[in-house]
């Protein structure tokens, strides 16, 4: 199957510079060079990939396929794998393609707010590092970062993937306060994809810490190793040490340009063509957020609904990815 | 409980609250206006469009800065997500093409917050833009569209409304378009243009078909909108010679 795409893609490149010459008589040179097949054709497809982008992709779109092999409506490769961060009480590390994320959970005690004083609280901060993109300059944050982290943390809260009475320890005294940090470590587009992955990834993976109440009523951490000796004081959450995660949700970016969807967007195709439309599906089906920040194409019942239907698909593969990662860690 | 449901302001589902828009009302600005929908209400002024671009933008287009400036207190998460939102809807409605070089700040003050914040903004920076005569594709007009927890969907909520919602929508829609060009033509595969999202944000779990619906009462919506923009616009002609440089 692959073999074949390949093959395909060759061909296409082939045929794109041939295109290219007949628009373009300066660039002439091209067809001999790539028949010869010699390194110089390589850079001419590069050059012809540089200034004209646009046309470079829509003579892929022509014929239902994208630089990458990709068929339009598919995703890239994707790979989890869970305890990545061996200091943290749950972690992931997500990969769509090139683009790499790393989460990671921190439980920490905390006095519930008066408001909610069974509930515990989850804190989501994303992070967009320099060393993820050429874009992300040291000393200046990133102008996706905050948005992203606003974007996951809606998300997440709003789902209900999680209950929040789970985090609760001893009422109106004690609750976990989850820190989900999230961490971009190699920015190629979908960016809110890969760290939703990531996250409902590494709060699959979460072992809440065992507690106990010492002397002054005051929550204290029992340490692995002095657990069997100190069997007076009895754990907090004893057996409670696993989240119940209900209805995950899950995501796929798609790009909308002219009638064609593009499904799972490297940085380089959402640089060319900039009309992103982000579904949130939970695993049950259910929309947990369509967003569209304008863009130039307007996105018609249609098209949104041929999203939608992409994302159930990806919700599915996601699915199992999840699974496989989660009983390849029992295994281990 | 009956086919109508009661609001606290006794609307009913589908009524908005009543608009109020007014232009050219800061002195110093290349355009500005204030738009109001019941209690919430916004300032836009525009400046520009000014030379240069900044970094990582296109210098062969125009380029589009949102500044947004909340009522009190300092800018978070929210208002970070709302400048972006707000500039790239506003991107996807002006011709970038033709002041290639330039930027435009929008500057978004918060007067009052009553509910529809976002959706509000937008309808000022619009108004704005079209008061700074900076040169747009069409105009757009936003609504917020909510689903209360039995499943039905009312417009424009008033902040306790919003916050009792099971989910709730930012819904964009470009203006029904009048044209000298024959019919036919602002079509695309026979869909109407003003039917197609510029912007769509969603907040809370609903069905995919609680979505669509939210999606035919805001596109009905968004025609009466249109009008009140396009007659609040046309009564207003810009006096162009008291413009500060």
């Amino acid at each position: 199957m692959k073999v074949m795409h390949l093959f395909r893609f060759l061909k296409l490149l082939l045929f794109s510079s041939l295109e290219v010459v007949l628009g373009n008589k300066t660039l002439k040179k091209m067809v001999s060079a790539n028949v010869s097949g010699d390194l110089s054709s390589e850079m001419e497809v590069d050059a012809f990939r540089r200034l004209f982008p646009l046309r470079y992709h829509e003579r892929f779109l022509l014929d239902s396929i994208r630089p990458d092999a990709r068929p339009l409506g598919r995703a890239r490769d994707t790979s989890l794998a869970l305890g990545a961060v061996a200091s943290a009480d749950g972690s992931a590390l997500a990969k769509i393609g090139c683009t790499t994320m790393l989460a990671a959970v921190k439980m920490e005690v905390m006095t519930p707010p008066k408001e909610s004083p069974d509930e515990g609280s989850i804190a989501i901060e994303f992070y967009m590092p320099p060393i993820c993109s050429p874009l992300v300059r040291p000393g200046r944050p990133a102008e996706e970062a905050p948005v992203v982290s606003k974007q996951l943390s809606d998300t997440i809260l709003s789902s209900g993937m999680i209950n929040l009475k789970e985090l609760s320890l001893v009422s109106g005294k004690a609750a976990w306060m989850a820190y989900l940090d999230i961490y971009c470590l190699d920015a190629d587009g979908s960016l809110f994809d890969a760290a939703l992955l990531a996250a409902v990834a590494a709060f699959s993976h979460l072992q809440i810490p065992v507690v106990s109440l010492n002397e002054d009523g005051r929550v204290v951490v029992v340490s692995e190793e002095n657990e069997e000796g100190k069997s007076e004081k009895e754990p907090v959450n004893k057996g409670k040490r696993k989240l119940t995660l209900s209805s995950l949700p899950f995501s796929l970016t798609c790009i909308l340009h002219k009638n064609y969807i593009l499904a799972d967007p490297t940085a380089e195709e959402e640089s060319i063509m900039e009309t992103l439309v982000t579904v949130v599906l939970d695993s049950s089906g259910q929309l947990v957020s369509l967003y569209k920040p304008g863009g130039p194409v307007l996105a018609y019942a249609s098209a949104v609904q041929d999203c939608i239907a992409l994302t159930r698909q990806r919700v599915k593969e996601l699915k199992s990815i999840l699974n496989e990662a989660i009983s390849d860690m029992e295994v281990d | 409980m009956s086919m109508e449901i009661g609001r606290d302001d006794g609307r009913t589902a589908n009524q908005l609250r009543p608009l109020a828009c007014s232009r050219n009302i800061l002195n110093r600005a290349h355009g500005s206006a204030s738009w109001s929908q019941g209690d919430t209400k916004v300032l836009a002024a525009v400046y520009g469009p000014k030379a240069g671009t900044k970094k990582n933008e296109n210098p062969e287009k125009a380029c589009i800065e949102v500044i947004w400036k909340p009522k009190t207190g300092q800018l978070g998460k929210p208002e970070k997500e709302y400048e972006v939102i707000l500039k790239r809807t506003l991107k996807s409605i002006c011709l970038l093409n033709i002041n290639p070089n330039t930027t435009t700040s929008i500057i978004i003050q918060v007067v009052s917050d009553d509910g529809a914040l976002l959706p509000c903004a937008i309808n000022a920076a619009c108004a704005a833009l079209v008061d700074a005569a900076i040169p747009l594709k069409h105009l757009a007009v936003a609504i917020c569209c909510c689903l209360t927890e039995s499943g039905y969907v009312i417009l424009d909520p008033t902040k306790v409304e919003e916050q009792k919602m099971k989910a709730f929508a930012y819904l964009v829609f470009p203006n029904s378009a009048i044209s000298i060009i024959p019919e036919g033509s602002s079509h695309m595969e026979g869909e109407l243009m003003e039917h197609g999202i510029i912007t769509s944000v969603t907040h809370g779990v609903m069905s995919v078909d609680d979505y669509l619906h939210c999606l035919e009462r805001g596109q009905a919506a968004s025609t009466k909108m249109s009008a009140f923009l396009r007659r609040s616009l046309q009564s207003q002609a810009p006096n162009d010679s008291s413009r500060a440089g």
